[in-house]
């Protein structure tokens, strides 16, 4: 309740100190536009529904993105941990291209799809996949091998033996990929956004600077930090807190 | 019996046929049979190394076999062999008169490091092997139950295994490897880690359970005074490559107790037998010629 009440206060200050930075008129309000402003511009998106269409089309690239680098990153990586040679020319590569940054995907994706939902699904997927996995190629190569062993020495085989034990075994690490793999994804949806004619937030906040619309610009933006907190924040963070508490991991906060 | 030379069977203690515990076995089939059993390690150097030389053991039906070493003497692999965990370089194990190729429930470890499941609560590490077979939950439930109240923590059952002590973690191992029904248990110095009162206690419930339950074991331990303490017969190997070097017949009457004049006097004597193997493996390690 108290760390509640700090961190109200906290905002409530910071709201006040821009108001007060916007009522000096140092800046003109189409560069530095009052909290005002940006409610309304807030209230006026939500009202005439664009906001909500742009959230419901940003939400689905995610899901689509996210959901096909998922299966796709989780597959590679089971591949990756089982075959030696795989992990040593693949692994490799797939490493270095990790280090790309998903906005670079963008001019081969243009190309390839035209500016079209599919060039932002491709640079999600290009974005999220490898770091999922890395994860998943982590997690079954760290897991302690008594887990196995013990596995197979009751009775586990093959498919039983990684269902019942080295996926919830690996558990830990995938979900560090999965949560990974989402804020790389959700960094990669703006990026692929920006560019193409999508309706989704991307698009919103780009059409904000075509306008010269600062309020509405700065209200997007808090959407998207607003919308990412509360998928990080919450969602992963109460699956990551459930399995430190059955395993006993020191909680990280 | 066997080719290897160091092979000879010394018979200590009182005489007595009926030593308490389970259903001892004087059949003349063995529960467990290990025919020259040998394995070779790829060491890192590229050179293979010898680990179990030319194993020849049996085991009887209901029997408590001991095995002490040195570190490194390969008795914990042993045990993996066993499981069919590990595969041999040469020779076989008969289980039953069967020769073993792979993972039993037959034939089930109880490891150091336990290898409880953290995911799963007290109740489902318990479970999972009858769970890998196909036994229906009720029927899972209610033989849980009855394993874990042989254990004594029919209260912990939905905990997690973080939340209990290094005692405690053990005794559900010892639940969780006997509600798959095996003939045998292989266990891996199982009470190493844990503290004298645990450890003490842990041998009477085990010994109660042994005797309860009539299973087939097989202990490894490096701690001599244990072996006595827990064993039928101890069997001592010797630093690498691992070789029976000696077998001792213990006919201690039960219940026994780590600090019976008795006990300590024989393993006081097979102390002096190991000491030998003992210096060997200090000065490999000395050499700094320990590879594993």
């Amino acid at each position: 309740m108290r760390r509640a009440a700090r961190q109200f206060a906290f905002y409530a200050l910071l709201v006040g100190v821009w108001a007060l930075i916007a009522r000096l008129h140092i800046w003109p309000p189409y560069i530095v536009p009052p909290p005002i402003d940006v409610y309304n511009a807030l209230k006026d998106g939500f009202e005439d529904r664009s906001l909500l269409i742009a959230i419901g089309v940003s939400s689905r690239h995610m899901l689509l993105g996210y959901g096909i680098s998922v299966i796709l990153g989780m597959f590679l990586g089971i591949c990756l941990a089982a075959n030696q040679y795989l992990e040593q020319t693949v692994g490799g590569l797939l490493v270095s291209l990790q280090s790309m940054p998903s906005i670079c995907w963008l001019p081969l994706a243009v190309l390839w799809f035209g500016l079209s939902e599919n060039a932002i699904l491709f640079v999600i997927i290009m974005g999220s996949t490898l770091s999922v996995t890395i994860s998943m190629e982590t997690g079954r190569k760290q897991m302690p091998k008594i887990y196995s062993m013990a596995g197979r020495n009751l009775g586990a085989r093959k498919w039983k033996l990684f269902y019942h034990v080295l996926l919830p075994a690996s558990m830990p690490y995938i979900i560090t990929g999965l949560k990974q793999g989402w804020a790389f994804a959700w960094r990669s949806l703006f990026a692929g956004e920006m560019l193409s004619l999508s309706l989704g937030l991307g698009q919103r906040l780009n059409a904000g600077r075509d306008n010269n619309d600062m309020p509405q610009v700065i209200a997007v933006m808090i959407l998207i930090v607003a919308i990412g907190y509360i998928v990080d924040g919450w969602l992963f963070r109460s699956v990551e807190r459930r399995l430190q508490h059955k395993w006993g991991l020191l909680p990280s906060t | 019996m066997s080719a290897t030379p160091h092979v000879t069977e010394d018979v200590l203690g009182l005489q007595q046929d009926h030593a308490g515990g389970g259903a001892r076995a004087t059949q003349a089939k063995p529960k467990l049979c290990l025919q020259d059993l040998s394995l070779h390690y790829k060491a890192v150097a590229g050179e293979r190394l010898l680990a179990l030389d030319k194993i020849n053991l049996q085991v009887s039906a209901g029997e408590f076999l001991c095995i002490v070493g040195p570190s490194g003497c390969g008795k914990s692999t042993l045990l993996y062999l066993i499981a069919g965990l590990h595969e041999p370089s040469s020779g076989k194990v008969l289980m039953d008169g069967k020769v073993v190729e792979r993972t039993g429930t037959d034939r089930i470890m109880i490891f150091q490091e336990h290898g409880l499941f953290p995911w799963l609560t007290v109740e489902e590490n318990v479970e999972f092997g009858m769970k890998m077979k196909g036994i229906k939950k009720a029927q899972r439930r209610e033989q849980t139950h009855e394993y874990l109240k042989m254990v004594h923590l029919q209260k912990f059952q939905k905990s997690y295994i973080h939340q209990l002590s290094g005692g405690m973690r053990q005794r559900v191992a010892i639940a969780r490897a006997l509600a798959t029904e095996p003939d045998v248990l292989l266990m891996d110095e199982p009470f190493a880690a844990l503290d004298a009162q645990t450890r003490d206690l842990l041998h009477d419930e085990l010994e109660r359970i042994w005797a309860k339950t009539g299973r087939t074991i097989v202990f490894v331990t490096h701690n001599v005074r244990e072996a006595v303490r827990l064993g039928d017969r101890v069997a001592v190997f010797t630093f690498r490559p691992g070789r029976v070097k000696r077998e001792y017949k213990i006919n201690l009457p039960r219940p026994r107790h780590l600090e019976d004049t008795a006990v300590a006097g024989t393993a006081r004597d097979i102390l002096n037998d190991l000491r030998e193997e003992i210096d060997k493996s200090l000065q490999a390690e000395y050499e700094g010629g320990k590879q594993r």
